[in-house]
């Protein structure tokens, strides 16, 4: 258990409340905490997306709501509160409006395993990287379910070309996974963070043993979450909207929250893999000792998510969507391979420091 | 248990985000492979033909830009072709300058806005705003000679509407637009994503091609020599370069539009000098009220953006035609749809279908 629960259960007590409440309650607390602050994240990352589409694509993106546009995307989730939810007429009405519930949960799980911060970890487990993976893949599942209960065509060929993606893609992201375990001799994703001190700035990230792995599992990622140049789920322009053409209203915002919240999720995940993490990069952070340290740590993650979050926002400025069979094809005849040779220049790069 | 497979129908279209308008596509599909296509054309229809009968022809010249809003230039340089062979009327010098100088342009747009729908459907979304704003200068050029960005009525019977000006602005333009296409090259010809998707698909036979009554430029990039610029009255004395590409792949076709767009401008450019020392305009004009074709059959076309256009006129010497007929190109890719999608996935179809340039309204009429 951790510094956060050890607060919590202080506080019960000074109070009079048994600390078998304060077991059973703790779990929850986080889960609140996490879906407000994801309302905060997503919002400001569908904004940062569409300002900096609009940048790359020489227009000015939304600025009439609110200053430079800020309230512009609380507008449109509020218009999609508003609209009504349609179900259609021969959908599966349980798994139609189960898919939007299932999408949520896994991420939200998935937010509360990160290490924000030295002791700011909500559920801290010893081997939470495999937690992490089985909550990232588990988004498909409902991806699925949505195509399939909408009992449409389009949504159906989304579900079916999201399913054969995920299949080729996450088998790519467990060996760079397991390339980094080796390096830290941790599965813990705070253990992760920590092997990836250096006396030196940055020099102990685990990018430089493995820029290999960190290039795999950046693509990985982007098919994972359904992004340009991977988007053939969504295509636009041959499938109207994948997975989520028969979704309106609230049920529609919610699997367009989930996306960047998964979105976000993951490029906090990359940072902790390969980018140290809430590391400083300069080494030493900036202050000191005092408690202010964990802010400073947890604004290092982000900034770092936020570096990732923007590379990817620009992929999907420049590049077009790839054909289906390169897709399949471009994960098992290239990345597959080189994610098991990332596996053994790991391994060697771990016996050789432990050796020498 | 025994399991049995069917295929599957599905519509696309009429309203699909890539259809370039409202074309319904039935297609029948195994798992995403298409096994037939049935193209359906008609929700965009609105009578441009029956329309005729019933008007004198200048108050049918109005209406012709409509029938392809991207090049509305040529299809009322057609019916003043028309009426002009019909009443024997030869055009000054400057009006071919000027109508030449303004058909260029609008193929230039019309490629332009071609390239960035292409890139659309392909998924990459920025080229689509790179390219509209190379294309609203031109639009904008247009407006201020014509008063209209896409619906132009410049061309009257015997001549253009007024005098041409603002000379300078297509000077601009010309300066411009070499480094901007240089851009697109940079960003979508090296971009290895769009290579594997546009080479050594759509493969168009000349034959094939030939056989569908294609035009064009889809015709062109199959390897067949056929512009029918070059017999045009219109362009002689302009020096015209030939785009003829023998891949006849998506990417051909691709690449002939860009190469026809620096063409476009060097013809631009052969039009704009002569302009700029030409005297002020001096016009006969036909007067409309009243207009009689002599009885007969008249016949012109053009090379259009998106093949030939030509327009067959038969007269009894009314005031109104008594059947007037438009060829237009996007017509035969329509048609070419059924032959070339058969045996691709839906994703290479939609990329495929988007490098013919079909446009609806043209299409229906």
């Amino acid at each position: 258990m951790n510094y956060l629960y050890f607060l919590y259960i202080e506080f019960l007590q000074r109070h009079n409340i048994p600390k078998l409440f304060g077991d059973i309650t703790y779990y929850f607390i986080p889960f609140c905490i996490i879906a407000i602050a994801l309302l905060v994240v997503v919002l400001g990352l569908v904004l940062a997306e569409r300002k900096l589409l609009g940048f790359f694509t020489q227009r000015k993106g939304p600025n009439r709501v609110g200053w430079w546009g800020l309230l512009q995307t609380l507008a449109d989730a509020f218009k999609l509160l508003c609209k009504e939810n349609i179900t259609p007429d021969k959908a599966d009405r349980f798994l139609f409006n189960l898919a939007p519930v299932l999408v949520f949960v896994p991420i939200i799980a998935a937010l509360g395993i990160i290490p924000y911060s030295a002791e700011f970890t909500f559920v801290n487990t010893s081997t939470n990287v495999i937690l992490y993976l089985i909550l990232a893949a588990f988004p498909v599942l409902s991806v699925f379910l949505a195509g399939w209960a909408s009992n449409n065509k389009y949504s159906l060929f989304g579900a079916a070309r999201s399913i054969a993606q995920v299949l080729s893609y996450e088998l790519p992201i467990t060996f760079v996974i397991l390339s980094v375990v080796v390096l830290a001799s941790s599965m813990n994703l705070t253990g992760i963070t920590l092997a990836q001190t250096s006396k030196w700035w940055f020099s102990g990230w685990f990018i430089f043993p493995g820029i290999l792995g960190f290039i795999i599992l950046f693509i990985c990622i982007l098919a994972e979450l359904n992004r340009c140049p991977f988007d053939l789920p969504e295509a636009e322009s041959e499938l109207v909207c994948g997975y989520n053409t028969e979704y309106s209203g609230m049920r529609f915002a919610i699997f367009y929250l989930s996306e960047y919240a998964m979105l976000f999720a993951n490029a906090m995940f990359i940072s902790i893999l390969f980018l140290g993490g809430y590391l400083s990069p300069f080494g030493k952070y900036l202050f000191g000792s005092s408690f202010l340290i964990y802010f400073e740590q947890a604004f290092w993650l982000l900034l770092k998510a936020s570096v990732i979050v923007f590379i990817i926002i620009w992929i999907r400025a420049t590049l077009p969507r790839l054909a289906s069979f390169d897709l399949i094809k471009f994960s098992w005849v290239y990345l597959l391979p080189l994610s098991i040779l990332n596996l053994f220049v790991a391994v060697i790069i771990k016996f050789a420091g432990a050796g020498g | 248990m025994t399991t049995t497979t069917t295929t599957l129908k599905l519509n696309l279209g009429p309203q699909h985000p890539s259809t370039h308008g409202v074309l319904r596509l039935l297609l029948e599909l195994d798992g995403e492979k298409i096994l037939s296509c049935e193209p359906d054309i008609g929700y965009l229809h609105r009578g441009m033909e029956k329309m005729a009968e019933k008007m004198s022809y200048i108050q049918y010249l109005p209406t012709v830009d409509r029938i392809d809003y991207l090049a509305g230039f040529f299809y009322s340089e057609l019916l003043c072709r028309i009426v002009e062979k019909a009443l024997e009327v030869e055009i000054p010098q400057k009006v071919r300058a000027i109508r030449v100088m303004l058909l260029e342009l609008n193929r230039i747009s019309s490629h332009l806005l071609w390239i960035g729908m292409f890139l659309m459907d392909l998924g990459a979304t920025s080229p689509f705003f790179y390219t509209f704003r190379e294309r609203e200068m031109i639009l904008r050029y247009f407006e201020k000679i014509s008063g209209q960005r896409m619906m132009y009525n410049y061309f009257v019977f015997g001549g253009v509407r007024r005098d041409i000006d603002y000379l300078e602005d297509v000077d601009e333009i010309l300066s411009i637009l070499p480094s901007k296409l240089k851009d697109y090259e940079n960003l979508i010809e090296k971009n290895p994503i769009f290579i594997r998707r546009v080479v050594n698909k759509g493969i168009l036979e000349k034959e094939t091609a030939l056989n569908y009554s294609i035009t064009g430029v889809n015709l062109r990039s199959s390897g067949a020599d056929f512009d029918t610029r070059f017999q045009d009255s219109l362009y002689s004395g302009f020096d015209i370069g030939k785009v003829i590409l023998k891949e006849k792949n998506s990417m051909a076709r691709y690449r002939a539009r860009i190469l026809e767009i620096k063409e476009s401008m060097k013809i631009v450019r052969q039009a704009l000098d002569y302009l700029k020392k030409a005297p002020a305009l001096e016009q006969k004009l036909i007067n409309p009220v009243n207009m009689k074709l002599p009885e007969g059959d008249y016949f012109a076309d053009i090379e259009a953006p998106r093949g030939i256009a030509s327009c067959f006129v038969r007269s009894y010497g009314e005031k109104e035609p008594y059947r007037l007929k438009w060829r237009t190109g996007s017509y035969y890719s329509v048609n070419l749809l059924r032959k070339l999608l058969v045996g691709e996935y839906l994703n290479d179809a939609i990329a495929i279908a988007g490098s013919l340039d079909i446009i609806l309204p043209e299409v229906d009429k």
